[in-house]
């Protein structure tokens, strides 16, 4: 389950989320839809603990959290395999699973490369094996498919749908295929909140 | 090739080039004892190259003034560490790194002299010399790392060693690196001045003094062309080490 209750925050003058309330139980998928600007990343990076809110709160059951960003963060200075296995346990027995995971995601000759040597695409597709790889209890995905063609979209969604994530899954989306694809309940911004 | 850099026959050819120069100049003066020629500075470092004693100095003055410089970046780096953390530590310590740097060092060796013994004091000054550089670098590589990056850590809820290991070591070593780049030559000249003021026993400092004292201008020269190739190969092999350091580390290149 997860459960933002009453969270507000504002940048300076300008207020992007006020009072807003969602909560999922167990396995619930939900996809924040709006505006840029609206407030889906900020609502997301609560979630994550990577922003405070001025006030309300957020709380899940999950013992493992995994984010797929906007941008891909990759470590310039590992493969593409070190990334995925540095969520893992950054030794040689994950390094099956990571390559496993990459091949899933038809990277399985860009293992060793590094990310300057993958195209944008490539890099987002490490990102979402990166956090599929520790198997987490809560994914949240924030406009995850940017740089993917329509192909790779499809083939990407399909890989996570069937997957079972025990407290979740929050995506943030500008593309109501996508959170209908991935079996997301539809939220829409209205008025500093999210609603059905 | 970028540019800026020369390829080896250039190099070798504008080295031919002041070589020849200077045996030109020695000729016209004509006085040893004013400017000795090329060849006869290299014919007196060989001669002392034969000596035990020349090794034993060499082998003094490095574990001396190294020590300082090793022991002064790894200073930097913990203080660097410290003041990242603390804004009262790096209130307290920004002055200090200035007025380290802003000083004469002829000042700082005539004070040590007062305070430290003359065995000490080359690597004193030596670690004086280092320490602001790494300490200004090493603070800016960590206060440079990428944002993003120790978001990624703090949502997987990395461990530290890794995140240390991972993300901090790569970020900071080039800085390190270009910090070792511009501070140790200067820190091993610094060194080696503080010897030639303090003239401590064993060590190149007391040789280049004396050459200056009893006008041997050959062996003076002869001792300087020692302490500029030592220079060169402290400065690849430290620098080979961190490089080293950081692929261990999983920097790709730094």
């Amino acid at each position: 389950m997860f459960e933002w209750r009453d969270v507000s925050v504002s940048f300076g003058e300008k207020s992007v989320l006020r009072g807003c309330s969602i909560s999922g139980a167990d396995g619930a998928r939900i996809a924040l839809m709006g505006p840029s600007g609206c407030g889906k990343t900020t609502l997301l990076r609560v979630a994550l603990a990577l922003q405070e809110p001025d006030s309300g709160s957020f709380r899940s059951d999950a013992g493992r959290i995994a984010a797929v960003f906007q941008e891909p963060r990759l470590l310039p200075w590992l493969t593409a395999a070190e990334n995925v296995n540095l969520v893992l346990s950054d030794g040689p027995e994950t390094l099956s699973d990571v390559r496993e995971w990459l091949a899933r995601l038809g990277l399985g000759d860009a293992s060793a490369l590094y990310p300057r040597e993958l195209s944008g695409g490539m890099q987002q597709r490490v990102s979402i094996a990166r956090a599929l790889a520790c198997a987490p209890e809560l994914l949240i995905l924030d406009e995850p498919f940017r740089g993917l063609d329509q192909e790779l979209r499809n083939k990407v969604m399909a890989l996570i749908r069937p997957l079972s994530f025990r407290s979740g899954l929050l995506l943030a989306t500008h593309s109501a295929e996508e959170a209908e694809a991935l079996g997301c309940r539809i939220l829409r911004w209205r008025d500093g909140t999210f609603v059905e | 090739m970028n540019s800026r850099e020369q390829s080896l026959p250039l190099k070798a050819a504008v080295c031919l080039f002041w070589l020849l120069l200077w045996a030109l100049a020695a000729r016209l003066v004509g006085q040893e004892l004013l400017l000795p020629s090329p060849l006869q500075v290299l014919r007196r470092l060989f001669a002392l190259a034969l000596s035990r004693d020349y090794w034993s100095m060499i082998a003094s003055s490095l574990l001396r003034v190294l020590a300082g410089i090793v022991g002064a970046a790894l200073l930097g780096v913990l203080l660097a560490m410290l003041t990242e953390y603390s804004a009262l530590a790096r209130a307290l310590l920004s002055p200090l790194m200035t007025l380290v740097k802003s000083t004469p060092v002829a000042s700082f060796i005539i004070l040590a002299l007062v305070w430290l013994g003359r065995s000490v004091l080359p690597a004193f000054i030596s670690g004086l010399i280092v320490l602001p550089v790494v300490w200004a670098n090493v603070s800016a590589g960590i206060a440079g790392r990428d944002a993003q990056l120790l978001e990624l850590a703090q949502v997987y809820a990395l461990p530290r060693g890794r995140i240390l290991r991972r993300i901090t070591l790569p970020s900071v070593l080039p800085h390190f690196r270009a910090a070792l780049c511009s501070a140790l030559g200067l820190g091993w000249k610094a060194g080696i001045a503080a010897e030639v003021l303090t003239v401590p026993r064993s060590s190149i400092g007391r040789m280049i003094y004396e050459s200056k004292l009893y006008l041997e201008t050959t062996s003076l020269f002869a001792w300087t062309l020692t302490v500029i190739l030592l220079s060169l190969v402290i400065e690849r092999l430290l620098l080979r080490l961190v490089r080293q350091i950081g692929r261990k580390g999983g920097a790709a290149d730094v």
